[in-house]
């Protein structure tokens, strides 16, 4: 652990104060371990934090303040308009556009015009759920700088990041760091941009 | 690490024992889940088993590839359609194989909604299966139309004639019913595999590998924020499917109840057509995954537990579909209709009576083997068993199909169905094409949620009381004891 420790203040030596970083990122290697440090650290007044896990972990998005998203209302809102279209283009087209008389059925027919009202309320319901969920994620994001801290790989296998952004009001490369490493962390990596 | 986590296990059995079977066999951790699924989809070259057996299922495929450009060259007529059997084969299969892509959608998004977490092995399988056999499943209609290059007058576009499809057709709902199933079916598989996409990104050994899964893995980093959205959007197009997977086979079965056919006009038909596909799902989910687990050691992610579950479902469905024989014929007995009658008689004794006799030996009386359980313990027996119900389940197409229209009101119009190679080849170059998928799917995409199983293990979950601990080791103090900064402070 020495060489660690070495390797860690010779890069704190070498940042100098003016350089931008895009944070620190703590490792952690339990889901337990990164809920506890994250609520440590939310506590601690750190606000612009962000943690990232292999699987979804219902605490730590708690535990870094954020409890509520917009895709349930997105999916709403794109529910009812497939609903609104699916019935007006059944209207428009049966009563309005092509009247045509099949049986002696009234032209606005709307038992027969549910199966494909309902049909257009869960497509577009599905693809508000699933674009709003990429749009609001800011995805596809080719680049990120948290992808340059190399044992960041495993993020999508077996170990938990937290990341303090360097644009954190109480943000201080050296105290910052210092915290972290207090909080049990593996390892403490700078996060270039 | 997997010492610790074996004792956190083992001090949680003191508490409480689960009597069932765990859903991840022992000793398995984040490492060795990662390890075992990715390796599949990353190994260098192919198992000779793939090849081989890959190159049976595409000569299927290579069968259908012809048959279709046969027919499009020469017309439904190389089929054996004929008057008054105008629909034969072409919605039997389109009827079977939509069936079949039912359970996939009931194992991912309804098991989800129930809490059911020993789906999280099998789902992303059985929604590829769903996949393929809608894709096979919409051919079928889609040729029969008998010049499929003009299919798009199926959908309601703006043309030249101002002509607008008859939104009071079965046909129609069906159109959109099946192009909707097969587009968030889509949509929920792809959602499911992008952080697996990113797993697979970050094991690649290969550059090519990890651009190709970089790609499809859109930068997904696991994020916490991002998986708060992902669960929401997960769980809303499961709520979503639920609904949309009962429609689908509720509308195919309008396309027959809505029809005054005898035989065909009977309310039972939608509850008794969706219960008959998941039971043909399920089926077929155990006849790939029985030989999958086998030949790539899977027996840790789909478990005893597993199968044994699926046959309970089977077994379940079984009672629902014999229940809607039953009903079928109480409605002809009891209609007292002269035609309703005569299409029972006819299809008990008819001259294809030996095809019902057949229906009911493999959808009632095999699978009635399940209720033993030395019998859901064993796997040849169940995939035998899940075989039978495969062929029944087509039978059961055929019986309701065939004979209601080859023999109806008027006996001068009466006339015997059978056929043609080309309608055989066709079948069973789905089923190749099906299969060919399915290979596909299993050697490049990871055929079990990686990200899933994970939160199934016990170090996968938060420990409460351990977090607590970690608080107050690291801390100065419990949180709350001194005020909160406000941001900006």
């Amino acid at each position: 652990m020495t060489t660690q420790e070495e390797l860690t203040k010779q890069e704190a030596l070498t940042k100098t104060e003016g350089e931008e970083i895009y944070g620190l990122m703590a490792e952690f290697d339990s889901p337990s371990a990164i809920v506890a440090a994250a609520r440590r650290t939310y506590a601690d007044g750190y606000r612009r934090i962000n943690a990232y896990s292999p699987f979804p972990i219902e605490e730590l998005s708690e535990a870094i303040g954020y409890h509520r998203d917009y895709v349930a209302l997105c999916t709403l809102i794109c529910g009812l308009l497939g609903a609104v279209g699916g019935f007006s283009l059944q209207y428009w087209t049966s009563a309005i556009a092509y009247p045509l008389n099949v049986g002696g059925r009234p032209l606005l027919s709307i038992p027969a015009f549910v199966p494909v009202t309902f049909e257009c309320t869960i497509l577009l319901a599905a693809f508000g759920a699933f674009l709003g969920n990429l749009i609001m994620n800011r995805l596809p994001q080719p680049y990120h700088p948290v992808f340059n801290v190399p044992s960041f790989a495993r993020a999508s296998q077996d170990r938990f990041f937290l990341c303090v952004k360097s644009d954190d009001p109480k943000f201080n490369e050296a105290e910052t760091r210092a915290f972290l490493a207090s909080l049990g962390a593996e390892e403490v990596s700078y996060v270039e941009k | 690490m997997a010492e610790r986590s074996m004792a956190e296990v083992n001090q949680k059995r003191e508490v409480y024992v689960d009597p069932r079977p765990p859903v991840v066999g022992p000793g398995q951790n984040f490492g060795s889940i990662t390890r075992t699924v990715a390796d599949i989809v990353l190994m260098r070259g192919f198992k000779k088993g793939w090849i081989f057996g890959f190159g049976i299922v595409f000569l299927g495929s290579l069968m259908m590839f012809n048959t279709i450009a046969y027919l499009v060259l020469k017309g439904v007529g190389i089929w054996g359609n004929n008057i008054p059997v105008g629909w034969a084969f072409d919605i039997i299969n389109f009827v079977w194989w939509i069936g079949i892509g039912h359970a996939g959608t009931l194992i991912s998004a309804i098991l989800l909604l129930l809490r059911q977490s020993w789906r999280n092995s099998i789902n992303r399988f059985a929604e590829a299966m769903t996949l393929f056999a809608v894709a096979c499943a919409g051919m079928f209609p889609a040729l029969h139309t008998g010049r499929p290059w003009m299919d798009y007058y199926l959908f309601p576009l703006p043309n030249t004639m101002s002509m607008w499809p008859n939104f009071r057709s079965p046909l129609m709902w069906d159109v959109f019913a099946v192009t909707t199933y097969a587009t968030v079916s889509a949509l929920f598989w792809f959602m499911g595999l992008i952080p697996d996409f990113a797993t697979l990104r970050d094991t690649a050994r290969k550059k090519w590998q990890r651009i190709v899964f970089g790609m499809l893995a859109m930068g997904w980093r696991g994020d916490a924020r991002h998986w708060h959205r992902y669960e929401t959007a997960y769980l809303l197009l499961a709520g979503l499917s639920t609904p949309l997977v009962l429609s689908v086979h509720t509308i195919v079965s309008f396309d027959f109840s809505t029809g005054i056919v005898p035989g065909w006009h009977a309310t039972i038909f939608p509850p008794y057509f969706v219960a008959g596909a998941v039971y043909a799902g399920f089926a077929m989910v155990l006849t790939l995954a029985i030989p999958v687990r086998k030949f790539y050691g899977l027996e840790d992610f789909i478990t005893m537990r597993h199968i044994r579950n699926c046959c309970k479902v089977m077994l379940a469905t079984g009672l629902i579909v014999a229940y809607g024989y039953m009903m079928e014929a109480f409605f002809a007995w009891y209609s007292g209709n002269t035609y309703e009658l005569f299409m029972m008689k006819n299809r008990m004794f008819g001259p294809y009576g030996y095809m019902y006799w057949l229906l009911i030996l493999c959808n009632v009386a095999v699978p009635s083997l399940l209720w033993w359980k030395k019998m859901r313990d064993n796997l040849a027996a169940i995939f035998i068993i899940s075989m039978f119900i495969n062929v029944g389940m087509w039978l059961e197409r055929f019986v309701i199909i065939v004979m209601s229209l080859n023999r109806d009101f008027n006996p001068a119009a009466w006339r015997m169905y059978y056929p043609t190679i080309f309608d055989f080849s066709m079948f069973f170059g789905t089923v190749g094409f099906f299969l060919t998928l399915m290979f596909l799917f299993i050697r490049f995409v990871p055929m079990i949620p990686i990200f899933e199983m994970k939160t199934l293990l016990p170090e996968g979950k938060v420990d409460e009381k351990k977090v607590e601990e970690l608080e107050r080791e690291h801390g100065r103090g419990p949180i709350g004891s001194t005020p909160l900064p406000q941001f900006g402070d």
